[in-house]
C-alpha cells in the first residue's frame, strides 16, 4: 500500500506548482489553470487523509471543492472571453484598469 | 459733601479716561479729528474736574477715604479687592496727574493734529491716564501693580508710537524690558509681603510693619522688601542702574515725553517709595541705599546732560537727575519734600518738554540745538514760558523749583553733608545745562538750514504745513497749556513751600517721618542754617547761569576749545560714559549670543525642531521603502500572501517538530 506521505508530498508539489504558475505566468488562462492545479493539490490531500482515516467527510469536501471549481471555471472563462473581446489581450499586466 | 458721597467718585476718576480710550480706540479710525479730540479731552477733563471737586471737599479730618469697586481675589484669609483709596498723598498725585495730564492732552491736539494715527495717539494717552490714576488711587499693592504695569504698557505703546521708525520701535522695547527687570523686584517684594503679612492692603501691611522693630542691627525682612521695592522704583523712575531706557524713550512724540517721561509715570517710583514710607522707616539700610542711589543718579545724569546736543535728550537726563533728587529726599526721610519736588517738577519739567515740543514743531522737526538759536524773536511765548521753567528748575527764587529743591537740600544736609554737597554740585550743573539749552535755543542768531534758497521759491508754497524753514510760533492750543504751566511753575512752589504748608498737609501720611531726620535744633540756629544753605543753593544756581552765559552767549567759541582740551573725558560724557555700550557687552550681548547659540540653535533647532523633523524624515524614508510592496500589481500581492503563508507554515512546522 502506498503510504500517506507520498500522497501528501505529491499534493504539496502540485500546490506549489500552482502557486508558482499563478505568480509567474501572465496569460490569464494559464493562471486559471494554475488555480485549478492548487485546488486539485488540496483535493488530493483531502482524499488521501479520508482514505487514511477512513472518514468520509474529506471526500464530501472534495465534492464541494469540485463543484465550486466547476462553477468558477464557468464564470471565469466567461470573464476571460469578455476581457479578450474588449482588450484583445490575455496578458494580465495589461489588464490593470477597471475602466476602459 | 460727606465722605459717603465723596468716596464713590473715586472709582469714576480712573474709569472716565478708560471710557475715552475705549471709544477712541474702537471707533476713532472712522471718526473725524474733531470728534476724537472732543472725546479725549472730555473724558480726561471730566476726570480733572472730578479730582478738583474731590479736592474741594477733601477734609484731612475724615481722610483717608476708600471705596471698594469690586471683589477680586479671595483665598482663605487672604484677599485682594479693587479698592480705591484717597489720602493727602493720593490727592496730591491725583491733582498733578489729572491737571498736568489734561493740559498735555490739550497741547497734544495741536501737536499731533497732522499725524495719521491721531486717534490711536489720543486713545493711548487716555489709556495711560486710566492706568496712572489706578496706580495713585490704589488701596493695595496689587491694584497699584496693575496701574504700574499698565503705565509701562502705555509708555511702550507711546514710545514706539512711530513704530515704522526702527529707533522708536527699539526704544519702546528697551523701555519695556528694562522696566521688566524693575518689576521683577517689585513682584518679589509683593510675594514677601503676602508670605509674611498675609495681605497687600496698605493699611494692614503698614500696621504689621509698625509692630516690628526697626532693623538697625542688620538686614531683615523689611530691608529686603524695601530694597526690592527700590529695584522696582529704580526701573520705573529711571535710577541707576536702570535709567538707560529714559533717554531713549525720547523717540516718542514730545507730549508723551512731557506727560509720561517727565511729569507723571517716571515719578511713580517716588510715589511708591513714599507710599511705602512705613516700610522704609523700619529699614534704615534700605533708606541709605535709596539715598545713595538717588544722589549718585542726580549727579551722574546731570553731568551727561551737559554735553548733549539734542534738546530732548538734555531734558531727559535732566529728568533722571531731578528724579534722583526725589529719591535722595525719600532716602533721608524727607518724603514730603520728595513729593513736593515731584509736584513742582511735574509743572516745570512738563512745561520744559512742551516748550521744547513747541520749538521742534516751530522749526519743522529739528531737535539738534546746534541748528537752533535766535528763536526768541520767532516764538516769544515759547521763549518766555520756557525761560520761567528754566528759572524754576535752576532753583532761582521765587520759582517753584527753588522751594522744593531747597527743602530737599536742607533735609539732606540734616542727614549727611555728603548728600548735600553732591546735591549742590548737581544744582550747579543743572543750572548750567539748562541755561546752556536756553542760550543755544533762543539766544544768538538762527542757525537752521535756509531751506527756501535750497528749494527755490516754488517749493515754498507747498511747505505751508510742515517742513517749512521759517521758524514760527505754535498755535494757541499749544501755547495755552504752556502759559498755565508757567503760572504753576511760578506760584506752585511758593504756595506749598511757604511755612512748610505742604509738609504739614502730608504729615498724616508720613506719620513717623521724623525718625530718620535729625533732632530739630533750636529755632534761631535752625533758621540761620536754613538761610545759609538757601544762600548757597541760590548762589550756585546763579553761578551756573553766569557760566552758561559766558560760554554760550558771550564767547561761543570757548566750549569747543574746552571740549578739545578735556579730550577723553569730554568724549566719555558725550557718549554717556559708554554705559549703553557697557550694558551691551555685559548683559545684552551674552544674552543674545547665549539665546542664539544655545537656546535657538541648540535647544530649539537642535532638539525640538530636530525631533519633529527627524521623526518626519524617518517616517518618510520608511514609507518610501515600504511603498514598493504596494505596487498595484495583483500578482505581487498574491506573492506576498504566498510568502506570508509560507513563513507561517514554516513556523508552525518548525514549532510542531520541536
Amino acid at each position: 500500500m502506498v503510504p500517506l506521505s507520498y500522497y501528501l508530498v505529491l499534493s504539496g508539489i502540485l500546490f506549489t506548482c500552482g502557486v508558482l504558475g499563478f505568480l509567474i505566468k501572465r496569460n490569464i488562462i494559464t493562471i486559471f489553470m494554475s488555480i485549478e492545479l492548487m485546488l486539485n493539490g488540496v483535493n488530493l490531500s483531502f482524499v488521501a487523509f479520508a482514505a487514511h482515516w477512513h472518514a468520509l467527510s474529506g471526500q464530501i469536501f472534495v465534492f464541494f471543492v469540485m463543484v465550486v471549481a466547476a462553477a468558477e471555471a464557468a464564470v471565469g472563462l466567461a470573464i476571460i472571453i469578455a476581457v479578450y473581446r474588449t482588450r484583445e489581450t490575455l496578458n494580465v499586466d495589461r489588464v490593470n484598469l477597471l475602466k476602459l | 459733601m460727606t465722605p459717603q458721597t465723596l468716596s464713590p467718585l473715586l472709582c469714576m476718576i480712573p474709569l472716565l479716561p478708560l471710557a475715552g480710550a475705549a471709544i477712541n480706540g474702537f471707533f476713532g479710525r472712522k471718526s473725524s479729528k474733531n470728534t476724537i479730540s472732543a472725546v479725549a479731552l472730555l473724558f480726561c477733563g471730566a476726570a480733572f474736574v472730578m479730582a478738583v471737586v474731590i479736592a474741594a471737599n477733601f477734609s484731612s479730618a475724615s481722610a483717608p477715604y476708600s471705596y471698594r469697586l469690586a471683589h477680586w481675589l479671595r483665598s482663605g484669609s487672604f484677599s485682594v479687592d479693587f479698592d480705591f483709596y484717597l489720602d493727602q498723598l493720593s490727592l496730591v498725585m491725583l491733582l498733578v496727574v489729572t491737571g498736568v495730564g489734561f493740559l498735555i492732552h490739550i497741547y497734544s491736539v495741536g501737536y499731533m493734529w497732522d499725524d495719521d494715527g491721531y486717534y490711536r495717539f489720543m486713545s493711548y494717552m487716555n489709556l495711560f491716564m486710566f492706568f496712572m490714576l489706578t496706580l495713585v488711587l490704589a488701596k493695595n499693592y496689587l491694584v497699584m501693580f496693575i496701574g504700574w504695569e499698565g503705565v509701562g504698557l502705555a509708555s511702550y505703546l507711546l514710545i514706539g508710537y512711530w513704530f515704522t521708525k526702527d529707533s522708536a520701535a527699539a526704544a519702546g522695547k528697551k523701555a519695556f524690558i528694562v522696566n521688566r527687570i524693575g518689576d521683577f523686584g517689585f513682584l518679589i517684594a509683593l510675594f514677601l509681603m503676602i508670605n509674611h503679612f498675609h495681605s497687600l492692603d496698605f493699611t494692614k501691611v503698614f500696621e504689621q510693619v509698625g509692630a516690628r522693630a526697626t532693623e538697625t542691627a542688620g538686614a531683615g525682612l523689611l530691608t529686603a522688601i524695601g530694597l526690592l521695592l527700590m529695584v522696582g522704583a529704580a526701573g520705573k523712575s529711571a535710577q541707576i542702574p536702570l535709567y538707560v531706557w529714559l533717554p531713549d524713550a525720547m523717540e516718542g512724540p514730545t507730549p508723551v515725553s512731557a506727560l509720561i517721561h517727565a511729569a507723571t509715570m517716571v515719578t511713580a517710583g517716588v510715589y511708591m517709595v513714599a507710599r511705602s514710607s512705613a516700610i522704609f522707616e523700619r529699614a534704615p539700610m534700605a533708606m541709605t541705599v535709596v539715598a545713595i542711589i538717588g544722589t549718585l543718579t542726580a549727579l551722574f545724569a546731570a553731568t551727561i546732560g551737559i554735553a548733549q546736543t539734542d534738546i530732548k535728550k538734555v531734558l531727559a537726563y535732566s529728568t533722571v537727575s531731578q528724579l534722583g533728587y526725589m529719591f535722595m529726599a525719600c532716602g533721608v526721610g524727607a518724603f514730603s519734600a520728595g513729593i513736593f519736588h515731584l509736584m513742582t517738577h511735574a509743572f516745570f519739567k512738563g512745561l520744559l518738554f512742551l516748550a521744547a515740543g513747541s520749538v521742534i514743531h516751530g522749526i519743522g522737526g529739528e531737535q539738534d540745538m546746534r541748528k537752533m538759536g535766535g528763536l526768541r524773536v520767532y516764538m516769544p511765548w515759547t521763549f518766555a514760558t520756557m525761560g520761567i521753567a528754566t528759572l524754576a528748575i535752576a532753583g532761582i527764587p521765587p520759582f517753584a523749583g527753588f522751594w522744593s529743591k531747597d527743602e530737599i537740600l536742607y533735609r539732606a544736609f540734616g542727614a549727611s553733608w555728603v548728600y548735600w554737597l553732591i546735591g549742590v554740585i548737581t544744582a550747579f550743573i543743572t543750572s548750567f545745562y539748562m541755561f546752556r539749552l536756553m542760550y543755544m535755543t533762543f539766544g544768538g542768531e538762527y542757525r537752521g538750514a535756509p531751506a527756501p534758497d535750497a528749494h527755490g521759491h516754488g517749493a515754498h508754497g507747498h511747505g505751508q504745513g510742515h517742513g517749512h524753514s521759517e521758524p514760527h510760533e505754535s498755535p494757541w492750543v499749544m501755547l495755552g497749556p504752556l502759559v498755565v504751566l508757567a503760572l504753576l511753575s511760578v506760584v506752585g512752589g511758593f504756595l506749598g513751600g511757604y511755612q512748610n504748608r505742604f509738609e504739614h498737609f502730608l504729615a498724616p501720611v508720613f506719620h513717623i517721618g521724623e525718625v530718620i531726620a535729625p533732632e530739630t535744633p533750636p529755632e534761631a540756629a535752625d533758621s540761620i542754617l536754613e538761610h545759609l544753605l538757601m544762600g548757597v543753593s541760590i548762589s550756585v544756581a546763579l553761578l551756573g547761569w553766569w557760566l552758561a552765559h559766558l560760554l554760550y552767549s558771550r564767547r561761543p567759541q570757548l566750549p569747543a576749545r574746552i571740549a578739545a582740551s578735556l579730550g577723553g573725558l569730554y568724549q566719555a560724557v558725550v557718549h554717556k560714559y559708554y554705559i549703553d555700550e557697557l550694558y551691551a557687552v555685559l548683559f545684552v550681548k551674552p544674552l543674545v549670543d547665549g539665546s542664539t547659540t544655545i537656546l535657538w540653535h541648540g535647544v530649539d533647532q537642535g532638539v525640538i525642531d530636530a525631533t519633529v523633523n527627524n521623526s518626519a524624515t524617518a517616517a518618510r524614508h520608511v514609507s518610501d521603502n515600504v511603498r514598493h510592496m504596494q505596487s498595484g500589481n495583483l500578482r505581487s500581492y498574491a506573492g506576498w500572501v504566498a510568502a506570508g503563508a509560507a513563513v507561517v507554515i514554516a513556523y508552525m512546522v518548525w514549532m510542531g517538530v520541536r
